[in-house]
């Protein structure tokens, strides 16, 4: 039998990309941030996100022994959660507290759905969500770098309204209160802007989501620049509306996950009675994703549009 | 910006391993035996016309064109009928053939003689008579596409260079060796058809190619660089780029007013006009990490296999698998007593090792296929639809409309199986939701 042909359908070849190595690269986009992190909350800022990964990767492990599914856990999607998880904590967080947040990541929200590539919404977010709800008191408990002015007093989106271009440099380096990622806006731009570089994800979801919610800032009144670089809104930008799973695929259904992003944030950060909207509104997207996408499929070559129009008429 | 929102279509970035592109054609000696396959083209299969012990000479019609859309078969050598057998394909279909051996003496049959083509009538029968059928790989008898019913809306013919394929370069010795050969098809097409206007479109990884065809066309005819992303060289894509214009589906070429013809199948026709030694032989690449002297061959059809690769040098390492074309839409052989055919263009063959199919791991919805199609389908949904049996979706989806390139398999970094698994969901639509 050994000196058989094989016979397969075609192609014969496949991509160097892989899973597994778009997972490595959003890893090494998140590093800058981390050791960001590490400078300005401490050496806890490092420890409490090695517990999250290391939660994550365990908990992904013991859900598939227990559900009889392969090891999946050398494809580094449980790592990327990990890590985005633990951004998303405030360095002084209980580490107990991190371990229930990775519980709710991996197996509630992605393994009991099916694993990789069928949960709903990002694992992350639902994580740092439920967190927040649970241990309200902890998860806002920011720390603040020492010996600063009032901007370290609080999240900046407190007090956006008091902050002015003085305050840009601040943010723009990340020196200043909140939970231990989304604070150093270059790392984490750097890291988004890499991602973009080496194709992992397309610019059209930040770029549209930054600029919707620039143009509403404006819209409404208040500093754009300092609306950017605050709260969540970068990282959530660049490295969790960009999740593949709870995102559209099309680049016209990115341009409507992103202006709706960009909306709902605005709308719960100007009008609402919290301060932040970021993670919110990625959840809300995430489940109207499938209808976006059936909304706004490519045109395809040599099909007429017809059907669609009458379709259009009938509305 | 607005084309940008229709459709990405960006196509794959595949590895080009063109090492053979400069590697100047050789004739391959006669092999022991020819397999003439009937079934060497799409359409109605030849039917012998020959019986067992017959004389045949070069350019003997030894099957006869089974319909309009047929094309004759001819002996490449001259030599003994040895039998009418059955074979069975590389798509597994049992094909009647003829096996002929040859005597070494390659006599040309007396009726071969340089056509006389007059007008319109006169070439097409001529082209009928040649054997030839559309070289790209596809295997349409060229004489049904040279007759189009809407002759006068014809405005654009389009020469096929783009040769997107990894590893194959046959296309690319045929705009280096034939240039002349080349011009001269295009002259007669553009003459007859009264097609006023003619674009040969060269992916832009063959500069010598282009230079040299630059170079070499007169007024009427342009030569046109495409970008290096597979699949260039597919009909509908190669046309749209040429020319801004989208093959309505279903349809043809013809309908927006282009035929397309492959450089070889072109090629083919002036050298056809000039010496009526209809299509015996072909130039063939063949390559493949285990091919100890790649080459570029041209050979007679109906060889073996087996023969060409011990021409070139055999193998290095056990054979893994070996395909008729490119490892991109290529298909696999059983066996290596399977004939050269009509439309092949190379001969591959990889090791075990580089033929393993990589593990498969969940769909992470990334987008990638879609974004890749050229078409703009979204192998994923239609993939999902299949596995569902929602054939409504399939259909809104234009499931059919696949060309079955490989891009979208290509891209996955899931590595899913997602062109043949789009090829099950055009039979399920066919078939009217039954797998």
């Amino acid at each position: 039998m050994g000196n058989k042909l094989i016979v397969t359908a075609a192609p014969h070849i496949t991509g160097a990309d892989s899973t597994q190595k778009i997972m490595q690269r959003v890893c090494l986009a998140l590093c800058p941030t981390l050791v960001a992190a590490v400078v300005i909350f401490g050496v806890n800022a490092l420890i409490l996100t090695a517990i999250t990964v290391a939660a994550c990767v365990f908990f992904e492990w013991a859900s598939c022994k227990l559900m009889h599914r392969e090891n999946p856990t050398g494809d580094f999607s449980a790592v990327v959660t990990g890590m985005l998880l633990a951004f998303n904590l405030p360095a002084t967080l209980p580490w107990w507290m991190a371990l229930v947040g990775a519980f709710i990541a991996i197996v509630i929200v992605k393994q009991l759905f099916g694993g990789l590539g069928y949960n709903f919404a990002n694992p992350a977010i639902v994580g740092r969500i439920a967190m927040a709800m649970g241990f309200a008191g902890a998860m806002s408990n920011y720390p603040h770098p020492e010996g600063l002015d009032a901007l370290a007093s609080a999240t900046p989106l407190a007090v956006a309204d008091q902050l002015g271009s003085e305050s840009y440099v601040t943010l723009l380096l990340g020196n200043h209160g909140g939970v231990l990622g989304e604070t150093c806006a270059i790392t984490l731009l750097a890291g988004g802007l890499y991602l973009i570089w080496t194709k992992v994800i397309s610019p059209t979801i930040p770029v549209t989501y930054l600029a919707t919610v620039a143009v509403l800032s404006l819209a409404a009144g208040r500093d754009p620049v300092v609306q950017l670089l605050s709260g969540g809104l970068i990282l959530g930008a660049f490295f969790m509306a960009t999740d593949y799973v709870t995102s559209p695929t099309t680049t016209k259904g990115k341009l409507v996950f992103g202006i709706g992003l960009g909306v709902i944030t605005c709308a719960i950060r100007f009008l609402g009675t919290m301060a932040e909207g970021v993670s919110f509104s990625i959840l809300l997207m995430n489940l109207v994703v499938p209808y976006i996408e059936e909304l706004t499929r490519q045109d395809r070559l040599g099909i007429a549009k017809v059907k669609k129009n009458k379709e259009g008429a009938g509305k | 910006m607005s084309k940008f929102l229709k459709r990405s279509a960006l196509g794959a970035q595949v590895p080009h391993e063109k090492r053979t592109s400069g590697m100047e054609t050789v004739k391959m000696p006669l092999p022991t035996k020819i397999v003439l396959s009937m079934s060497q083209h799409i359409g109605a299969p030849a039917t012998p016309a020959v019986a067992k012990g017959d004389q045949v000479y070069v350019g003997t019609v030894v099957g006869k064109s089974g319909g309009f859309v047929s094309s004759d078969i001819h002996s490449g050598v001259s030599g003994i009928v040895d039998s009418i057998t059955t074979i069975t394909g590389s798509n597994g279909a049992k094909q009647t053939a003829v096996v002929i051996i040859p005597d070494g003496a390659q006599t040309v049959d007396p009726a071969v003689a340089p056509p006389q083509v007059t007008d319109l009538k006169s070439f097409q029968d001529a082209v009928r008579a040649s054997g030839l059928v559309g070289l790209g790989g596809a295997g349409f008898p060229a004489a049904v596409k040279l007759a189009p019913k809407n002759l006068d809306e014809i405005d654009t013919l389009i020469i096929n260079g783009a040769e997107c394929e990894p590893y194959i370069t046959s296309d690319n010795r045929c705009l280096l060796e034939d240039t002349q050969f080349i011009l001269d098809g295009i002259q007669a097409v553009m003459k007859y058809l009264e097609i006023p206007r003619c674009i040969i479109g060269i992916e832009g990884n063959k500069p010598e190619a282009i230079a040299k065809m630059r170079g070499a066309v007169p007024a009427g005819v342009e030569v046109k660089e495409l970008p290096c992303r597979y699949p260039q060289g597919a009909e509908k894509v190669l046309i749209e780029n040429c020319t801004g214009r989208e093959v309505p589906f279903p349809g043809l070429p013809s309908d927006v007013g282009v035929i397309v013809m492959n450089v070889t199948s072109v090629a083919f026709v002036g050298k056809y006009l000039a010496t009526g030694m209809p299509l015996t032989t072909k130039r063939l690449t063949v390559d493949g990490d285990i091919v100890k002297e790649p080459k570029n061959v041209e050979v007679v059809i109906g060889t073996p296999v087996r023969e060409l690769i011990d021409f070139c040098g055999g193998f290095t390492d056990e054979p893994g698998k070996v395909l008729y074309g490119g490892p991109m839409m290529g298909t696999c052989i059983a066996d290596l007593d399977q004939p050269v055919l009509k439309n092949n263009n190379a001969v591959l063959a990889f090791s075990r090792k580089a033929s393993q199919t990589p593990k498969m791991s969940n769909c992470i919805h990334c987008g990638r296929c879609a974004n890749a199609c050229p078409l703009g389908l979204s192998a994923k949904e239609i993939v999902q639809a299949y596995n569902n049996g929602d054939v409504d979706l399939l259909v809104q989806l234009n499931a059919d409309l696949c060309m079955s390139c490989g891009t979208c398999s290509f891209v996955c970094p899931a590595k899913r199986p997602l062109a043949p698994s789009i090829a099950l969901a055009k039979i399920m639509m066919k078939n009217g939701g039954k797998k």
